[in-house]
């Protein structure tokens, strides 16, 4: 994206300090996601209560995303690039701020399941889908950094492989929870956990999609990956 | 975006993009327009465009890139000026506006204009709006000629301020009103085509706001091309938007397209405040 070049050099500023705070929400989005799931992998109960107080970070950085993006609709009315900049800024701000809440929602999982062998039983299946997890939130993001929206159309088709990741959690966790009910209350905190992670995959996904809108200025979303192509 | 210069975009510059031609019947159309000032002053390169039935074409660009010469071609104002030459074919519901057939007084009622600087003839408020009826001959007594004002000054939304002071100077309304009165003036002859050259730059926002109500009212019944360099203006009134750069028509899209995804990069840059 390119915030120079406008005449009003104070516009240029505006814009690059929004797309630069964005990153930086981006970036501490990812760092507690990471931290999250380590914590849920390797048993951290410390860093999983310390990442779990973390989100009012993430909280504070949207709402002061949304207020910079009012500012400068209602003060530069924007256009064409700069409109669908905003615009962008707008609702990958959003999507962050759900992958803030889910790293949340697994921190406090993985702190309550600490010393307790349920994650343990399922590590390798949710490693697979966190590293998938993690690999597409952290393409989506360097997509946004780099705008580069050929990238953000692979990583979109990334999502698929970890929705099927889940799946196959899910189905392994569902055969558990039939073979030993006395753990039914921890691996359903697990399986919390397991959609918790999807669906940071389809906000890394919507992320890649907006990506796309801000280069092209065309919307792919709810159309199928031909029309999309 | 922006890694070529403004005169290499320029250069490059082929066909205008977007879609300039509508499809059907025009009201005005424009087929390879070339306006010359002397010699070896082009003002408008090779233009092609179609105003469409009931639409509001809106016209933007730097200052001097030939969108109100365009506009002045539209009802021959160009003719006006000495050494001014106009090539090219230029139509109104399919007949030459340049044809030997055609009066360019006649046509101008056909084709009215509004300026950027309310200008009333210094009359009655009556009298502003009855002198191209009268001129023209379209009214047969005084009592069709007064319903004529009437409704004139019904459809610029003006008839309720001054019905009780017709006979009043129209130079002693607000420049709101007056821009108004002249709106009222064009329409009383009954055109088919109104055009305005930055109908509301000494306006103020809420008089602004009275002309552009008054514009979206209008384009039922006429088709409006409309010059500003307002984009803000161009975006909330018009349906089609062209942008004009160094006398070239460069790009003419749905408005809607031209301000969130105008496909050529000069309108980009123009319209995101860039240069200009």
């Amino acid at each position: 994206m390119n915030t120079q070049d406008h005449i009003s050099q104070e516009y240029n500023e505006e814009l690059e300090a929004l797309r630069s705070k964005a990153l930086t929400m981006g970036g501490l989005v990812e760092e507690n996601f990471t931290g999250a799931t380590k914590s849920l992998l390797k048993g951290k109960t410390q860093l999983a209560q310390h990442i779990a107080k973390e989100d009012y970070k993430v909280n504070a950085l949207e709402v002061s995303l949304d207020e910079d993006c009012s500012s400068l609709i209602a003060r530069r009315q924007p256009a064409a690039i700069d409109l669908r900049n905003i615009f962008a800024v707008l609702k990958i701000v959003t999507d962050l701020e759900r992958i803030g809440d889910e790293s949340e929602k697994i921190a406090r999982f993985a702190a309550e399941l600490d010393n307790d062998a349920t994650s343990m039983k399922f590590y390798s299946s949710l490693k697979s889908l966190i590293i998938s997890a993690r690999e597409i939130l952290s393409s989506a993001l360097d997509c946004y950094a780099r705008l580069d929206a050929d990238k953000a159309m692979e990583v979109v088709q990334l999502d698929s492989g970890v929705d099927s990741e889940f799946m196959n959690l899910n189905r392994t966790l569902t055969t558990y929870l039939l073979e030993d009910i006395k753990n039914i209350e921890d691996t359903i905190k697990v399986m919390w956990c397991a959609r918790s992670i999807e669906r940071v995959g389809d906000h890394a996904k919507n992320i890649c999609e907006y990506v796309v809108y801000v280069v092209h200025g065309n919307d792919i979303r709810h159309i199928t990956d031909e029309e999309a192509e | 975006m922006n890694d070529k210069s403004e005169v290499e975009l320029l250069q490059e510059l082929g066909d205008t993009v977007g879609k300039p031609t509508i499809e059907g019947n025009p009201r005005m159309s424009c087929r390879n327009v070339d306006v010359f000032y002397n010699k070896d002053s082009q003002a408008i390169f090779d233009v092609s465009v179609d105003l469409a039935k009931n639409e509001i074409l809106a016209m933007i660009g730097p200052s001097g890139c030939g969108k109100s010469t365009l506009l002045r071609c539209l009802n021959r104002m160009n003719d006006t000026i000495d050494d001014c030459v106009v090539k090219g074919e230029i139509k109104l519901d399919g007949e030459d506006i340049h044809s030997k057939s055609i009066d360019p007084v006649l046509l101008r009622s056909n084709v009215g204009m509004v300026f950027q600087k309310p200008n009333p003839f210094p009359k009655s408020i009556y009298d502003n709006v009855a002198y191209g009826p009268k001129l023209h001959g379209l009214t047969r007594n005084n009592a069709e000629l007064d319903d004529l004002v009437e409704e004139s000054l019904t459809k610029a939304g003006l008839w309720k301020e001054t019905k009780d002071r017709l006979n009043k100077p129209g130079t002693g309304l607000s420049g709101g009103q007056q821009q108004r009165l002249c709106i009222a003036r064009t329409m009383a002859v009954k055109p088919e085509v109104i055009l305005m050259d930055e109908p509301t730059s000494a306006l103020d926002p809420i008089a602004t706001a009275t002309i552009e109500e008054l514009m979206y009212e209008l384009k039922s019944s006429y088709t409006i091309a409309v010059v500003t360099h307002s984009m803000q203006q161009a975006a909330r009134i018009s349906d089609r938007t062209a942008y004009f750069h160094l006398g070239r028509l460069v790009e003419v899209n749905q408005t809607n397209t031209v301000f969130t995804n105008p496909e050529h990069e000069l309108t980009e840059n123009y319209i995101t405040g860039r240069f200009g």
